[in-house]
């Protein structure tokens, strides 16, 4: 077998990984038909070694192998014309090494050389353009829009990013730290942290008490009700219909402000650090959390019910940026998003997670417009809410301890950890070198797959809906840009 | 239906914060530092926000993560941090928060008397991490809603008074930024918030920052946290533009 097929938080020695040839690791992709997770490059000395993470979510397993490029070599044929699922990839391993698709379709900056952004230009008499960004009207983070359009419909969306660029996976390699993890995407402070705990753990055979496993869970939880909820009162002030926005504005801080009273920080930040966890939940608090959880509860079922009741909102969000199944699976889209168009991608069952055994992936038919994105956030906060319960039930006097000393990374190792942040898969590669230092640290948002998406989301939509249809993702600049 | 959109409010009650001025936060919230004294090992601060002999904690850099939390390092859950100098940010040994408070902020007379009763302010995101942009749309909220005190944020430069500078100034956002502090009627003042614009934060090591504005322009008002909390922020602008 030339593909090294490994599970998530398995140690690999980084030596066993075989060198293919890149033609040859383009027809497996085909015949194996598993969506790539990781396709990024390392220098070795002179060479560029490029590594193709592919995972198959059936089996919940990840398939490694490796192909390598020699000084001279500086181009090879393109995956993306067969697999578009690759593109971005491809973009990113050429913008980092210069080594070029060949026959990419569209092989365009991804996060620096802005200036040499060309947009894709529609030419007609009624033909216009309308751009956006980098400043946002709103207080969001930067990106720059270019829409082409025949009069209010949009055909063409361009999304460039790359703004908030600000180096973390080589930051990763000089000067790793917990806290850098939580500032790749704020919002997903939470699985990013720990991604990144994860993997290092995993590097160092460092095995986490239970009791840290399950407080873990309990914040991941609480950040994937507390961003949805802000997001359904989001959608909400996008249609015009303020009570909802308000109350799921207020509901929110519920949430984040239970988190406050644990951590100190409203999004969890502090919480977790590569050991185990910083502070512990007390039975009081438990009392607490679960009321406050009941509170959210009803108040989310009642709004949401009447919400979905009042025909303005109905009429804006059915049949709005819709993305089929078959957009999903071909650009290998991820998460939340993916599962409103029916592709149920959820790596939290997918790859077995020790603490949601017990639970069953959540079926849900969605039709991939706004309507099934705000319905399934609906659903999630629900499942969420049971799931927290039982999480902090198991919490009652439990008298773990909370962290352990992390060990030394070992050397020529290598690891990958997955965790379903509220966006969906956060997944982090970490290589170590021979004296066990980090030499190779790749992040992958859900964001970086699902950009794209939302370009296919607007195409044919009223310009006036993208407020909606963005907001109904609501991706990650940060994750992205890395 | 209409009756029921009624009944969603009638069910809500009203969640304002009354008097955002001295609004109760939990006790786990991590605000000003006080020093007690003592020497701690510097590389448990991963922002160099930690100095030993005589030890001092710049909030300008802090991250108020905790992982210096201690014997020597207590941090109390007083949230109006925010200061009209960089200096002013370095707390020292033994410094009590009434102290801080009372030399923290010094406005001008000229921005009381036009500003007190309504200011204007354009954000602008240059490469943060999402988490200042959440917590300062949360300042509109219903439970903090600062617009009640005519503070507000306003889509065009063009409209603002100020602006609001959140992340921590990338090279990729240099040009949008001055091109939006151009765009910006004069006289304008200028906000930092977050660690990371006040000092690069968590990424001031970075390879990938042009800080040069901060150099080119007058920082009028710094507001320290990572994020920066709501009532850290409103209260920093209301004690700003207060008679």
């Amino acid at each position: 077998m030339n593909w090294i097929i490994f599970k998530k938080n398995e140690k690999i020695n980084a030596l066993d990984i075989k060198t293919l040839d890149i033609r040859q690791i383009k027809e497996d992709v085909k015949k194996f038909n598993f969506r790539p997770v990781g396709f990024f490059g390392k220098q070795e000395f002179e060479n560029v070694r490029l590594y193709v993470v592919l995972a198959d979510d059936k089996k919940g397993e990840f398939y490694v192998t490796s192909a390598l490029f020699s000084k001279e070599d500086k181009t090879y044929p393109c995956f993306s014309d067969e697999l578009p699922q690759f593109h971005l990839f491809e973009r990113e391993f050429y913008e980092q090494f210069n080594i070029e698709p060949v026959n990419h379709p569209w092989l365009k900056p991804v996060r620096i050389n802005q200036e040499n952004y060309e947009f894709f230009k529609m030419q007609g008499e009624n033909i216009h353009e309308v751009s956006v960004g980098p400043i946002h009207a709103g207080v969001i983070e930067p990106g720059h829009f270019r829409f082409m359009c025949q009069g209010e419909k949009v055909y063409e969306l361009e999304i460039m990013l790359g703004f908030q660029h600000r180096g973390i996976e080589n930051m990763m390699l000089k000067n790793p730290s917990n806290r850098l993890a939580e500032s790749i995407s704020g919002d997903s402070a939470v699985a990013h942290n720990m991604a990144y705990s994860e993997v290092l753990e995993t590097l160092s055979d460092t095995k986490i008490p239970e009791k840290a496993e399950i407080i873990r869970r309990v914040a991941l939880e609480a950040e994937r009700i507390a961003i949805h909820i802000g997001d359904m009162g989001a959608i909400a002030g996008d249609m015009a219909y303020l009570p909802g926005a308000s109350i799921f504005g207020v509901t929110r801080t519920l949430i984040i402000n239970t988190m406050l009273e644990i951590t100190g920080s409203r999004f969890s930040r502090g919480l977790i650090n590569t050991g185990g966890v910083n502070y512990d939940i007390t039975n009081e608090q438990i009392s607490k959390f679960i009321k406050t959880l009941n509170e959210v509860e009803t108040t989310v079922r009642r709004t949401t019910d009447v919400m979905l009741k009042t025909s303005s909102c109905i009429s804006r969000m059915e049949k709005t940026g819709v993305v089929s199944q078959e957009t999903i699976a071909s650009l290998g889209a991820v998460g939340m998003a993916a599962r409103a168009s029916g592709v149920n991608l959820d790596s939290r069952f997918d790859f077995c997670d020790i603490l949601y055994k017990k639970y069953k992936k959540q079926e849900f038919n969605g039709q991939g417009d706004v309507y099934s994105r705000f319905k399934l956030r609906y659903k999630e906060i629900l499942y969420s809410i049971k799931i927290l319960k039982d999480l902090l039930e198991k919490l009652k006097n439990n008298n773990d301890i909370l962290s352990v000393k992390p060990e030394r990374l070992s050397s020529n190792s290598f690891a990958l950890s997955i965790t379903e942040g509220w966006r969906g898969e956060v997944i982090h590669i970490a290589i170590t070198g021979k004296d066990g230092e980090l030499i190779r640290y790749k992040i992958k948002d859900p964001s970086f797959n699902n950009w794209y998406v939302l370009s296919m989301a607007v195409r044919n939509n009223g310009i006036s809906d993208f407020p909606l249809c963005n907001k109904s993702f609501n991706l990650s600049y940060s994750g992205f840009d890395l | 239906m209409f009756t029921d959109t009624l009944k969603l409010k009638y069910f809500q009650k009203s969640q304002y914060i009354k008097d955002i001025k001295n609004a109760p936060i939990k006790e786990s919230f991590r605000g000003y530092p006080v020093l007690k004294g003592g020497e701690i090992d510097p590389s448990i601060c991963k922002t160099g926000a930690l100095i030993n002999n005589p030890l001092s904690i710049d909030m300008g850099k802090c991250t108020f993560c905790g992982d210096c939390n201690g014997e020597c390092v207590k941090f109390t859950n007083k949230y109006k941090l925010a200061t009209t100098s960089r200096e002013k940010l370095i707390v020292a040994e033994n410094t009590a928060y009434e102290d801080f408070e009372k030399i923290a902020i010094k406005s001008r007379e000229e921005i009381k008397k036009v500003f007190s009763h309504s200011i204007k302010l354009r954000q602008v995101s240059a490469g943060g991490c999402n988490g200042c942009e959440m917590e300062l749309n949360a300042c509109s909220n219903c439970n903090f809603d600062m617009g009640r005190f005519g503070i507000d944020f306003v889509a065009s430069p063009r409209h603002a008074d100020g602006l609001v500078i959140t992340g921590c100034l990338t090279k990729n956002m240099a040009y949008a930024l001055e091109d939006c502090y151009k765009s910006t009627p004069n006289p304008k003042i200028v906000i930092l918030a977050g660690a990371c614009a006040i000092s690069g934060g968590i990424f001031q090591n970075s390879t990938e920052l042009n800080r040069e504005f901060l150099e080119k322009y007058k920082i009028d008002l710094y507001i320290p946290g990572c994020p920066v909390h709501p009532l850290t922020f409103i209260n920093a602008i209301l004690d700003f533009i207060s008679k």
